[in-house]
């Protein structure tokens, strides 16, 4: 067990997601920053599949009863284990007993924690992401530990990878949205053109942006929407559908971001700034 | 079949939408139905793909592949000309029970005024009419529901409540539905059922599917909490009709 002394501001346990479940409204879920993410588990040579701790803006205190190996990624922060100072994107073994603390956030805003053979807790519905009223938890607050196997013993075939990290990228790759052709010029130049800030409602369910763009009175049908849907609001608001977002929306779904820009934009937080680019 | 024109768009590098011409119809939503029945057993694996229906589109979501569009275009064209007598996927009637109990009807006094029509006689066309699912989405569970009587159609509320309880009966424009969850919500409240909509433990954990039809049923309130406690230990049997046997 992985005991949770302190549970940080909202860690959660993710993976891939929850697949075929969307015709039910399900939420696909699972890591905002599926780039990050990867390399924590190639690291570890661990099933893609394999869940992760999703740590927001501050991190948890946690302690290990079982000794295993375990890899950092996406935001930085200052981490230790025993008050030993690690690195992003590095091998770590840990030993029963020893306490890993997460301090200051440096850069980005989602950090992950990635364990040989990922956390074992609750598969619900072929996934172990956090996203209630699916899962019974939101987060790991009022956790007492997470379940993992233990590892004596395990040679990295890579012990650390040199990444070249999202967190220091503002431009998000953009395919037209399936409502793309409604956009005027005007809008089209302001979206093209001009920088864009995150708002203060910002979540796993969606990024909403400062700056509007001319409004937009169509109004269609509801339909199907993704994570990295680009909806266009009757106010001229932009709202970015993240992964927890709702399968389905009767809002124009203007652009559809890129894989690597939906990591690039869960790692923002309010008042950062991003650029859309037709890809 | 195939009365319809379609177009075929690409949605990201993931998915690819299917879309009929924009109207709400039962014609058009049989053939989503069709052609996805067609495709799950001639062309796209369940376990690759997703098929998500609502009104009048159909999103084909491939979960890990980086999709060849050009591929993909003129072979759904080519595959929804190819469908003519493809066996109906079953579709069911379900009958819910609902509470119209003043204590759970939170608007319905509200609506009465509004609409000029008595209590009991929105009561009764609420559950007189039958409503068709095109679409599920929102949240897990939550039903698009079309067939609402012109006479019930009635603005939201104006101020949207923060928190309407899971189960909760909605009136809203054209549209009525059910709460799945407790969520915050703007449609005015006429009633409760006491079946959850959504139950992770089921395999299939929302009985309801695009293409089936809803009726409502009015209950007492003793009923309502009997119903209750049986769907809570499992024994509760939904009433379902088959619709295309």
């Amino acid at each position: 067990m992985l005991n949770i002394l302190k549970s940080g501001f909202f860690t959660t346990v993710q993976d891939t997601g929850r697949f075929g479940y969307r015709d039910k409204g399900v939420p696909v879920a699972g890591v905002m920053d599926s780039f990050s993410t990867s390399k924590v588990n190639t690291l570890l040579e661990n099933d893609e599949k394999c869940a992760v701790l999703e740590i927001t803006m501050t991190g948890p205190k946690l302690e290990f009863e079982e000794d295993t190996y375990i890899v950092l990624g996406g935001a930085e922060m200052s981490v230790t284990l025993n008050d030993i100072a690690l690195e992003n994107y590095k091998v770590y073994k840990v030993k029963s007993g020893d306490i890993l603390s997460y301090g200051k956030l440096e850069k980005g805003f989602r950090a992950y924690l990635g364990i040989k053979d990922g956390f074992n807790t609750e598969l619900v519905l072929g996934s172990r992401s956090f996203f209630k009223p699916i899962t019974n938890k939101d987060s790991i607050k009022k956790m007492p530990d997470l379940p993992y196997a233990t590892c004596k013993q395990f040679n990295p075939k890579i012990s650390e990878l040199k990444v070249d990290s999202v967190l220091d990228k503002s431009v998000l790759e953009v395919y037209k949205g399936p409502e793309y052709k409604l956009l005027t010029d005007n809008q089209l130049g302001k979206l093209f053109y001009r920088e864009f800030s995150v708002a203060n409602e910002n979540n796993r369910m969606a990024y909403q942006l400062n700056e509007t763009i001319e409004e937009n009175k169509v109004s269609m049908l509801t339909s199907a929407t993704l994570p990295g849907t680009v909806q266009l609001t009757p106010s001229g608001k932009l709202i970015v559908l993240m992964k927890d977002g709702q399968t389905t929306g009767g809002y124009p779904r203007i652009l559809q971001l890129s894989d690597m820009a939906m990591s690039i934009l869960a790692q923002k937080r309010s008042g950062d700034h991003i650029k859309f680019k037709l890809k | 079949m195939s009365n319809f024109k379609i177009s075929v768009r690409q949605f990201g590098v993931h998915a690819i939408l299917v879309e009929w011409p924009n109207k709400v119809d039962e014609s058009i939503l049989d053939e989503i139905l069709q052609f996805i029945q067609y495709l799950k057993k001639n062309q796209l694996s369940e376990k690759e793909w997703e098929f998500v229906p609502a009104y009048n589109s159909l999103t084909l979501i491939c979960k890990d592949t980086v999709l060849d569009f050009d591929y993909f275009k003129p072979k759904i064209k080519e595959w929804y000309s190819l469908i003519k007598k493809v066996s109906h996927a079953t579709r069911y009637l379900w009958r819910l029970p609902v509470s119209y109990d003043l204590e759970f009807g939170l608007d319905l006094q509200e609506i009465s005024s509004q609409l000029g029509l008595e209590v009991n006689r929105i009561i009764e066309l609420h559950s007189k009419s039958i409503y068709t699912v095109y679409g599920i989405g929102f949240l897990p569970g939550f039903m698009y529901l079309g067939g609402v009587p012109e006479a019930l159609e009635v603005p939201r509320k104006s101020t949207p409540r923060s928190k309407v309880p899971a189960g909760s009966v909605g009136l809203a424009g054209k549209q009525t539905g059910i709460y799945p969850q407790d969520s915050p919500g703007g449609w005015n409240i006429i009633g409760k059922c006491p079946i959850p909509m959504f139950n992770v433990k089921n395999e299939n954990p929302c009985f309801v599917t695009v293409g089936d039809q809803i009726q409502f049923y009015p209950i007492s309130m003793a009923e309502y909490q009997l119903h209750k406690i049986e769907a809570e230990v499992g024994i509760y049997n939904i009433e379902k009709i088959v619709l295309n046997a």
